[in-house]
């Protein structure tokens, strides 16, 4: 794809440094990163949360977030010095010559203007283009990305379209001006893998028709190697390497990108199903929604067996997180049972004694919004313990400080902080330790690894995995990521519009023939080969991803 | 949606009747008794409160008052002898239009304000007009006006007494009640400028305003047309609260400035013990506040996309 000129490349950045101001102190985001980008080129920027790639990025539009400063040297773009124009002149390059698709479209549309006007913005107030060229502009493009519906696609408001739909709606207004770049930050993260894909196809399609160069941020290896020509790898505002993707992906240098690498590997055996004994937890007939009139979940039927890992995929909207309100207690079914043990468990978590709200516990996907922001981890924890188990004293600091030890968190080191000073990951694993204080009998994972980095999230899954052996639990795993289906579950149930459509094995449900949905979805997980996107697109045509295909389902 | 809004207001609204009847009627005392004070023979006090139909029972007269409330007979003054709507319709005039007046002032100077200062945030301009704002909110309404009389109509330029009637010519009126005006604005803009900035730069933080700047979107276009349309829902409802604040709680104003208001036919009343104008205008009252609420409430569902179009 990459077309080398003898030319200048369009962007250079050289040995930029970026502060940012954090309790009022600065620090350092970017510590001297560089980089050459020619026209018709993507680079791929590859990182973990933290690693600098979104102010990177932002920093090639010559923008700064507030808090941040770039405080050393140099961004060029197409011969001119982005760090000595006036403002007039920078708003001139944004949007017209170098453009940004945002990673949340919901958020980052004005939810008061019609697709359309938000889409005219930039070219009328370019002066690029008059009102109606605009809107036929919009039209084509829209059609060219297979949205419904073009000429009057733009006439919605942001909340009256979907979330792939709106990510390719960005992109389009991003192009509206044709400009010359186009930052991509992270734009599929927040979307299923089966509408991801429709993004990715038409992001590609774009970026190669109008020779657009770009620069594509991600923490998705897989996705990167769809896109990028070259990619770049950061930690911690540091460069670590570059290289094209595909000598990236076969032998990478150091070892953080060999790390970066190895996590997508990690799987744990399968266990054997246990078909004969009692199962902990099962969920017959069920059928639930939050009106009388319209039901989330029909017929929903599976069980769970003491030491078995479950996990319920399916794409927002399937009513993954709707069961687990059932099992929970905190949506009554319409019709059907849950039993624990083989006893019923009462609809309504008020009517449950304190056993049965004991041995279910949660684990949420946001650890930031889950914990109590004013406790102490050592009260976080003490909580259910001093609840359902009746320990207090010396008793209760003990069980505490033991249950620190078993999430591998060091008591005397943490055990007075509060939420606000601990990571990501950590804070995933007091939630852990929460849940395990209950001593319950069956844990629901609710996406709790979809927040978190790979290598991160790969901690959080081995432990896991460890405390299930340990202490005889079984998990229901709420995901969309098959990935972490790979890692760490022994039966696998697909959900989609609120049915069951697929229920087996783990060993069974990665080997066909499938369910469509269920092909559908496995298909639609980026794999690391970068020719994975073409061939796919191949296999099944533009026409049959995504919405699309599931669509032809019904 | 708004049809559901507009039948909960007329709901409150007879809810509030019922309250303003019952606690009239929870009062000490008699009547009649009152009306003819020493005088008060058994006979002479049956006949009144036959004649004031005082002798059915509560249910039938919240009804007939209620009745003819809404027919424009708001039953007659005891202490005036004459037609309750007599008294209330001028004075309501004259309130309704110190009202206007002061928004007229207010609204926009409130919300350019608040504007400006979340444009420039914590620029020297952004400071003052804050601090300014506060010191005027900060002192007791009476006394801004009587500061304001001492600075402006001492010395000539405004008259310190607006005592208007609804036959005053319409430019007259406006210059006899600049000052009361001028003093209300200063009580209200504090509140109304505040709520604005800060709907503003709670909006201003959001991601499509990056977008916006990555656009390459000018400031002053960004506040204009990208921030404000979404902060309208909080400052359409202070901006109502305050009205209302100026129709039913500017009494002390009024008096600082001979103005013929609403507020001091109310006080006038209880002083006086008449108690079908203060139940009138409290149900007159209530209605404003109930009104101009339901108005905020619409406007805010109206310019909101995501309620107006639902999938």
């Amino acid at each position: 794809m990459s077309k080398k000129t003898n030319t200048a490349p369009l962007l250079n950045m050289r040995n930029v440094h970026i502060k940012g101001l954090s309790d009022e102190k600065w620090v350092d985001i970017i510590n001297g990163v560089g980089l050459d980008l020619n026209r018709g080129e993507v680079l791929g920027l590859i990182g973990e949360s933290g690693a600098g790639k979104s102010t990177l990025g932002l920093a090639a539009m010559g923008f700064c977030r507030d808090g941040c400063k770039i405080t050393d040297g140099a961004i060029e773009f197409d011969g001119l010095d982005l760090l000595n124009q006036n403002r007039q002149q920078m708003r001139q390059l944004r949007g017209r010559r170098i453009a940004y698709v945002a990673q949340s479209a919901a958020a980052s549309f004005n939810p008061a203007h019609r697709l359309i006007d938000q889409f005219c913005e930039a070219p009328l107030k370019h002066a690029v283009m008059g009102r109606a060229e605009a809107e036929n502009y919009a039209t084509s493009l829209y059609e060219r990305m297979n949205l419904p519906d073009p000429d009057e696609f733009g006439l919605r408001y942001p909340h009256e379209v979907s979330g792939g739909q709106l990510q390719r709606a960005m992109t389009a207004m991003a192009l509206s001006c044709r400009p010359d770049l186009i930052i991509f930050d992270e734009p599929t993260t927040a979307l299923d893998v089966t509408t991801q894909i429709e993004v990715l196809a038409a992001i590609r399609d774009i970026v190669k028709q109008f020779n657009t160069a770009a620069i594509y941020i991600s923490h998705d290896l897989a996705v990167v190697a769809q896109m990028a020509d070259t990619i770049k790898v950061l930690l911690k505002g540091d460069e670590v390497e570059q290289a094209t993707t595909v000598k990236m992906l076969k032998s990478p240098v150091e070892d953080y990108t060999k790390s970066l690498w190895a996590v997508r590997k990690y799987a744990r055996a399968e266990q054997q199903p246990v078909a004969s004994l009692q199962p902990v937890i099962e969920i017959s007939n069920v059928t639930a929604g939050y009106s009388p009139r319209q039901d989330i979940l029909e017929n929903v039927s599976f069980v769970i067996h003491k030491r078995r890992t479950v996990a319920v995929v399916g794409e927002s909207g399937s009513g993954k997180s709707t069961t687990a309100r059932v099992i929970t207690g905190l949506l009554k079914p319409r019709i059907g049972t849950v039993r624990f043990n083989g006893t019923p468990l009462p609809a309504g978590y008020q009517d449950r004694n304190r056993d049965q709200l004991r041995h279910v516990q949660m684990i949420y996907q946001m650890a930031d919004t889950a914990l109590n922001p004013k406790l102490r981890i050592r009260d976080l924890i003490a909580r259910p313990a001093a609840m359902y188990l009746g320990l207090s004293g010396k008793a209760l600091n003990e069980r505490v400080r033991d249950l620190l030890r078993m999430i591998e968190m060091e008591p005397d080191q943490y055990i007075d902080r509060l939420p606000s000073e601990l990571s990501g990951g950590q804070k995933q694993r007091i939630g852990i330790a929460r849940a395990i204080a209950a001593e319950p009998g069956f844990i629901i994972c609710d996406e709790v690894t979809s927040a978190l980095d790979q290598l991160v999230a790969e901690g959080i899954l081995k432990l896991l995995d460890r405390l299930q052996s340990e202490l005889d639990l079984s998990y229901m795993f709420i995901t969309h990521d098959l990935a972490t289906v790979r890692a760490i579950a022994d039966e696998v149930v697909v959900m989609k519009d609120g049915l069951v459509v697929e229920h087996g094995p783990k060993s069974e449900m990665f080997v066909p023939p499938h369910h469509p949905y269920t092909e559908l979805l496995l298909g639609s997980v980026p794999e690391m080969d970068p020719k994975w996107l073409d061939r796919l697109l191949e296999s099944r045509g533009v026409d049959n991803i995504g919405d699309a295909a599931i669509a032809r389902m019904k | 949606m708004i049809t559901k809004r507009v039948a909960l207001g007329v709901l409150t609204l007879i809810l509030l009747s019922l309250l303003i009847f019952l606690s009239v009627e929870a009062l000490p005392g008699d009547l009649a008794q009152e009306i003819l004070g020493q005088q008060a023979t058994p006979e002479a006090v049956a006949a009144i409160r036959r004649d004031l139909g005082l002798d059915l029972p509560p249910h039938t007269r919240y009804v007939n008052w209620l009745g003819g409330m809404l027919q424009g007979d708001f039953g007659k003054s005891l202490a005036l002898k004459r037609p309750i709507i007599d008294l209330i319709a001028p004075r309501l005039q004259n309130t309704l239009f110190l009202t206007l007046y002061t928004a007229c002032i207010a609204v926009p100077l409130a919300i350019l304000l608040g504007m400006m200062a979340s444009l420039f945030r914590n620029s020297y301009f952004d400071r003052i007009s804050n601090a300014t704002a506060l010191s005027a909110i900060s002192m007791p309404e009476f006394f801004v006006g009587y500061i304001l009389i001492y600075f402006l109509a001492l010395s000539g330029y405004f008259p310190s007494m607006a005592n208007i009637t609804p036959s005053t010519p319409l430019f007259e009126k406006l210059y006899a009640c600049f000052l009361p005006a001028l003093t209300l604005t200063l009580v209200v803009t504090a509140h109304m400028m505040r709520m604005t900035r800060a709907a503003i730069i709670n909006i201003l933080a959001l991601p499509y305003i990056e977008m916006a700047h990555l656009k390459g979107v000018r400031p002053s276009r960004i506040i204009f047309r990208h921030a404000l349309p979404n902060a309208l829902a909080p400052i359409v409802n202070v901006v109502a609260l305050n009205m209302a604040y100026l129709i039913t709680g500017v009494v002390i104003v009024e008096i600082v400035f001979v103005f013929p208001g609403l507020g001091q036919l109310m006080v006038d009343g209880v002083r006086f013990r008449d108690v079908p104008v203060v139940q009138a205008s409290s149900l007159v009252f209530a209605s404003a506040y109930v009104g101009l609420n339901l108005l905020a409430d619409i406007i805010s569902t109206a310019t909101n996309p995501r309620l107006m179009r639902r999938k």
